[in-house]
Order: structure tokens, then C-alpha cells, then sequence
């Protein structure tokens, strides 16, 4: 069964299923109740499930993960929304030394089913705090998965992995997404919560990327083919683990690689794969693997957030860059 | 610095073990009298065995044995009263100087032993019966605050508390210092525990030091004022008097698990002993404070009383002996505590299988067997 829907929609009805197959899966964040999160994610769940399972909770990050730790182990399955990336740096004591160890300092009688939803990344023109790209933080703890949908049918499917998997998940959301429409098929289930997925084939030059650049590599892959230069696309989805097979298989064959991410390049996702890529694929690269990234500096003003996300443009100069090798 | 006499705290026994219940002990007298003589027994024997084995590990520190040791000495009354104040389904949150509470809960004294020791982070499994819903140390102070009230969130939602059978009704409590008390965690639990009415007593035992910081820099106002702010009723203890730690928290825990909502509990006590065994009292505080202290003891003062009531010198001889068997017993189990294989740091980063995890601890096996021997 396929609908047509947009990303935020998609996550709605993951959000909706997950709550109705357990009866112990409660949302839990600022203005998610009455309001619908203000990207509207959670919309009409409260009226549907009741205020003792969509908290509209005080406003505190801390707070919100670290009560939601209390209740996973009271036996509840908690999803918090964050309600922009930015604002998840007071809950980052709870999610790095708490979330992410409790399973490993109980030696494994405990277990962490949280998911923390976070809007995250640019292109919506907002003021500070409110457009970053915090996955490099997350991805480096360990004990945490990792993993930003880039469809809406991958939000659909991947929120309701997310919220049976026995560990928590920081749950990505490229939010310049959430009204991107697109085909869900509600019958079928997605590629699994860690798999990376060829979205595009080609036989030049790999593009990998996660979240949002997905669509721009897209963009930058059908702007290549106008000039003759075919570009195999990899959307990677999980950030933490990473599944290199299709990245992996897609450099054997094309033998260069561009990735593409909005967060600064220095000590990112992209650096990994870059690094992974070059020893386990040594000799079949033709090029140097080369990343396009956010540049090392703070998110800058919204008027400059042109120039500094990448774009099509930018990741075709990289393809230019590694086929002149 | 609060006056330690001040008559405005619930205190039932003075410091020289004479029943002379402050105006404020009055309404828990009925809670005091109820108690059997072997209750009081029980209090005492507690106090003094877990003193021991806190002599012990400090000792066991010093001979190498452990890589720190967290004393909880001078602290025994106000950890005694408030843990066998909690019920059985009642779960309890410790900070990590909580040893006489844990070990009351039913806590293997070895299993803080190996945390210390560097064998393990957690050292026990709260799910398991035989510790008695005492959950494991936390390091990060204040952390674990957030967990109780969202534990207690849990029981709201699931109905466990405020049906009225005291029998199945459940309540948490959750352990926390004078140093804690100004952590942002300490205070977000404290908003949510409120918001949410959770069954929840905030127990701190304010020992008026953070390692070398005195309680003067943590707060210009009685700590327990801080609940009343949350909208908590907030009551203050001797907290070297195991009666007034008891009484008080036996009520809290009961109108909590009532359904009446989150209480907290300030009791001023005293640490005899150093942060831990890396720290050096003498830097900043000074022998007359300690020395004001050690005359209020409080395992000196619950013997006194009892000894009032009649209690023999076989009875005290006895709760001796027990104490020393129980130190010989944590030594000579420590002493046989082994190393953990290597492969174990890789066992419960996550439940479910991760691809990185498991080539790692595949890459180290490989490695070490490729040694002559098999050993790095």
C-alpha cells in the first residue's frame, strides 16, 4: 500500500504506529503535545494517545533525556524531540555519559531504548542554534547508534526501527526535508535501520552522503549527466554503524569518491568514510577521496547560509577535482 | 555552617544519646515508639558493620588493592534511618558514598569492592532481586536524579503508586550531597519530579563538604529551602541521629507511594572521613571542626540509648564480632578477585550486534593470539 506524503507526515505515521503496536512508547518534548512539535511532527498524537503518553514536558534538555533514562528503565520505550539541534547541547551530559554507557555499566542486565529525535541541518533561513549539524558529536560515543533518514518513506520505516531497537538512537531529521513529498509504502518495509543504500547508478564517480545532501547529490549526479559524467549516488542513512558494503562496492567499480555533508569537514562523518574508504579500497582509486563540506567555522547568519551549505555546484567542482586525476 | 545543635531540626536523640525530641521530632514520636527493640537492634548493628567494612576498604585502598575508596564514615545514621525507612518495591537511586545503603538493600559489599577496583563501572544488576531495587553508583554527580524522577514518572503512568494499597504501592529514592545540590540536573529533576507529582523522596545528606568547597559556596540558605521552592514539602534532620533520619523519611516515602507527590529531605551530617582516599582533609579544614563532629557520632549516640534502654554487653560484643567477621569476610574476598578478560570491554557496548564493535574485539583476539603464548 503507497501513499504520497510529505516527510513530517511520513514520521507522523511511523510515530503513530510505533505507538499503537506498544502500549510503552511515549513521546516526551517541548510543545509536542497540544502544539504538535513545532515542525509539527507529533501533530494530533496527543488527542489520539492522551497526555500521559505525548508529554508536553518542561523546558529543559536535560531533563527531558534524563527522565526519559529513568523510564526506559521503569520499562517505557521514551522518543524525545529535541526541538532544534542546537538545543541539544544541555542534554549532551545525559546522552554521552549516561544514555550511551548505561547498558555497558550494567554490564548488560539493563537496556536503553531511547530515540531523541533532532531536527537538524540548514536551509531554512533561521537565527542561530537553530540550522547545525551535530552528528560527528554523536557518531564518535560509543554506545550510541546513529542514523538520518533521507526519504520519506525511510522516516516512516526507520522511526519505528528506531524505537524497537534495544539501544538508543539519536534519530536525525533533515529538516529542510520535513515538507519534501514523496511515496510511502506502508506495506512494505524499507532497508533495514543500518543499511546504506545505492539511490542512483553510475559507473564514474561514487557520491555518498547523508540526510539532506542526499537530494543535492541527486541534483548534482543529474547536472552531471548533462556533461557526460555518470555518478552513482549512495545515501549512507546510519552514520553509527556504518554500512561501507554499498560504499564500498560503488568505489570498486567507479574507483573515486566525493562526499558530501553540511557539518564542518574537520573530524566529521565524511572524514570517516574517507578514511575507511582508503584502506579497505586502496587500490581501486583512481583519486583521492574528497569531501565537500560545511566550512570550519560557526553556522554564519542565515544570509550566508548559501555559501556556506554545500551545493550542487560545489560537489560538482569535487567531481571535476577527483576525475582530473 | 547550620549550627548542628540548632533546635529548629527534627532531632529525637542528642548527641550524648539522651531521648530529647526537638519540637519538630514531635509528630514522629508515634513512628519512634512503634519501633521494636530488635528494629533499634537491627539500626545499630547496620551502623556499626558497615562502618567496619568501610574501615576496611579504605584499608584495602591503602595495600593496593583498590584504585579509590569513597569513605562513608561518619555518615552510617543518616544512610541507616532513610534506607530501612523504604519499603521493599521502593527503589533507591544512590550517589556513590551510599555503601550502608546499598549493602542494607541487599548489595554485595564486593560488588562495590570491584567498581573500585577497576573491574567494572556498574557492579551489580538492580533487576535482580537480591539487591533490593538499589541501583548502581553514579559518577557524574547529580545525573542520577533525572533517572529517579523519570523512574517515578514510570510508576505514575503505570499506576504503580497512589492506589492506596501500601502493599503494592511503590515510591523511589534518590541519594545526592550538599555538593550535587548545585548541579542543573539536581534542579531539572526537582522541576520534573514536581510537574509530575512523581512518588519521590530527594534525600540529601548534606556531609557541609564538596570535597575542599564548604556548603557555605554551594548555598546561602538552608539547602531544604531549595524543595520548598519546587513546591516539595521540605524538612530538615539530624542526620547523625538514625531516629530522626528514620522517622522522617518513613513518612516522606509513605505520603509519596501514597500519591501525595515528591517530598525532600535535607539531613546535616558530617564526613569523618576524607572525600575519598585521593584527598587530604587537612588542607582545608580544621581538626576543631572534625573533633566538634566525632561528639556527635552517630553509631556513640544510638549506643548510648540503647544501652539506656538496657541493652547488654553481649548485645554490643556481639554486633563487635559480627562486624569484624563481616570485614575478614569483604578481604578475603577481594583478595580472591581475579582480573576480567579483554574481550569483556567489548561485551554490552550496545543489546543488539554492531558491525565496528565486533571486528574490534575479532582484531584484538587475533592480535593477542599472535603473540608467542598468546599474550601481549
Amino acid at each position: 500500500m503507497s501513499e504520497t506524503m510529505p516527510f513530517a507526515r511520513a514520521l507522523n505515521a511511523g510515530l503513530r504506529a510505533a505507538m499503537a503496536a506498544d502500549d510503552h512508547v511515549l513521546m516526551m518534548g517541548e510543545d509536542i503535545g497540544r502544539l504538535g512539535g513545532v515542525f509539527r511532527v507529533t501533530e494530533g498524537l496527543q488527542a489520539e494517545f492522551g497526555e500521559r503518553r505525548v508529554l508536553d514536558t518542561p523546558l529543559a534538555e536535560s531533563g527531558i533525556v534524563g527522565t526519559a533514562i529513568g523510564l526506559a528503565m521503569a520499562g517505557f520505550r521514551p522518543v524525545c524531540e529535541i526541538q532544534f539541534d542546537g538545543f541539544v547541547f544541555p542534554a549532551f551530559d545525559q546522552i554521552t555519559t549516561q544514555l550511551a554507557k548505561l547498558t555497558n555499566r550494567h554490564e548488560g542486565a539493563i537496556q536503553m531504548p531511547v530515540v531523541i529525535r533532532i531536527p537538524y541541518g540548514g536551509h531554512i533561513g533561521a537565527v542561530e542554534h537553530h540550522q547545525e549539524s551535530p552528528e560527528a558529536y554523536f557518531a564518535h560515543t560509543p554506545g550510541l547508534r546513529v542514523v538520518s533518514p533521507s526519504t520519506p518513506n525511510d522516516a516512516y520505516w526507520m522511526i519505528q526501527d528506531a524505537i524497537t531497537s534495544p539501544d538508543p538512537v539519536i534519530f536525525l531529521e533533515p529538516k529542510a526535508k520535513y515538507w519534501m513529498k514523496g511515496e510511502v509504502d506502508t506495506a512494505e518495509r524499507a532497508a533495514s535501520l543500518h543499511a546504506s543504500r545505492v539511490v542512483r547508478r553510475g559507473t564514474d564517480v561514487t557520491l555518498v552522503g547523508h540526510g539532506a545532501m542526499v537530494t543535492t547529490l541527486l541534483q548534482a549526479a543529474a547536472l552531471a549527466e548533462g556533461e557526460g559524467t555518470s555518478c552513482e549516488v549512495v545515501d549512507l542513512r546510519s552514520l553509527s554503524p556504518i554500512d561501507y558494503g554499498p560504499v564500498l562496492d560503488s568505489v570498486r567499480r567507479t574507483g573515486r569518491m566525493v562526499y558530501a555533508q553540511e557539518a564542518p569537514g574537520f573530524a566529521s562523518v565524511g572524514s570517516e568514510v574517507a578514511a575507511t574508504v582508503m584502506e579497505k579500497a586502496f587500490f581501486a582509486l583512481e583519486a583521492p577521496v574528497l569531501r565537500v563540506s560545511g566550512f570550519d567555522v560557526p553556522f554564519p547568519p542565515a544570509k550566508l547560509e548559501g555559501q556556506f551549505l554545500p551545493d550542487a555546484d560545489r560537489i560538482l567542482e569535487a567531481v571535476d577535482r577527483a576525475l582530473a586525476y | 555552617m547550620t549550627p548542628p545543635d540548632d533546635p529548629a531540626l527534627v532531632r529525637v536523640l542528642a548527641a550524648d544519646g539522651t531521648f530529647a525530641p526537638t519540637p519538630e521530632a514531635e509528630p514522629y514520636l508515634p513512628l519512634i515508639e512503634a519501633l521494636t527493640d530488635a528494629e533499634l537492634e537491627t539500626f545499630y548493628r547496620d551502623m556499626v558493620v558497615v562502618r567496619g567494612f568501610d574501615r576496611q576498604a579504605t584499608n584495602l585502598q591503602r595495600q593496593g588493592q583498590l584504585a579509590l575508596w569513597p569513605p562513608s564514615f561518619g555518615q552510617e545514621a543518616a544512610q541507616v534511618g532513610s534506607a530501612r525507612a523504604a519499603r521493599a518495591q521502593d527503589h533507591l537511586f544512590p550517589s556513590y558514598r551510599e555503601h550502608v545503603v546499598c549493602t542494607i538493600r541487599g548489595v554485595d559489599p564486593v560488588d562495590i569492592i570491584r567498581l573500585m577496583r577497576g573491574l567494572t563501572h556498574g557492579g551489580w544488576d538492580p533487576t535482580d532481586p537480591k539487591n533490593g531495587n538499589a541501583h548502581i553508583y553514579t559518577l557524574v554527580l547529580g545525573s542520577h536524579t533525572l533517572h529517579a524522577a523519570g523512574f517515578g514518572m514510570g510508576l505514575v503512568f503505570d499506576g504503580k503508586c497512589g492506589t492506596g494499597d501500601p502493599e503494592r504501592d511503590a515510591a523511589v529514592m534518590v541519594y545526592y550531597g550538599d555538593g550535587s545540590s548545585s548541579q542543573g540536573d539536581v534542579h531539572e529533576a526537582m522541576v520534573f519530579a514536581a510537574s509530575y507529582q512523581t512518588p519521590q523522596v530527594f534525600f540529601l545528606q548534606n556531609n557541609h563538604w564538596a570535597i575542599s568547597v564548604p556548603v557555605s559556596t554551594q548555598s546561602r540558605v538552608p539547602l531544604s529551602r531549595r524543595g520548598d521552592g519546587y513546591g516539595m514539602p521540605s524538612l530538615r534532620l539530624d542526620g547523625n541521629d538514625v531516629l530522626a533520619s528514620y522517622a522522617v523519611t518513613k513518612r516522606a516515602l509513605d505520603e509519596a507511594r501514597a500519591g501525595a507527590g515528591p517530598r525532600a529531605i535535607e539531613a546535616l551530617t558530617y564526613r569523618m572521613g576524607a572525600h575519598t582516599t585521593s584527598d587530604d582533609p587537612t588542607k582545608y579544614r580544621t581538626s576543631d571542626e572534625e573533633q566538634s563532629w566525632a561528639r556527635r557520632d552517630p553509631i556513640a549516640r544510638m549506643r548510648a540509648y540503647l544501652e539506656g534502654r538496657g541493652a547488654s554487653a553481649a548485645f554490643f560484643d556481639g554486633v563487635d564480632a559480627e562486624a569484624a567477621a563481616y570485614a575478614d569476610d569483604v578481604r578475603v574476598r577481594t583478595n580472591e578477585l581475579g582480573t576480567i578478560p579483554a574481550e569483556s570491554m567489548f561485551a554490552h557496548v550496545y543489546s543488539d550486534p554492531h558491525p565496528l564493535v565486533d571486528e574490534q574485539r575479532t582484531w584484538l583476539a587475533e592480535y593477542e593470539a599472535s603473540f608467542e603464548g598468546g599474550q601481549a
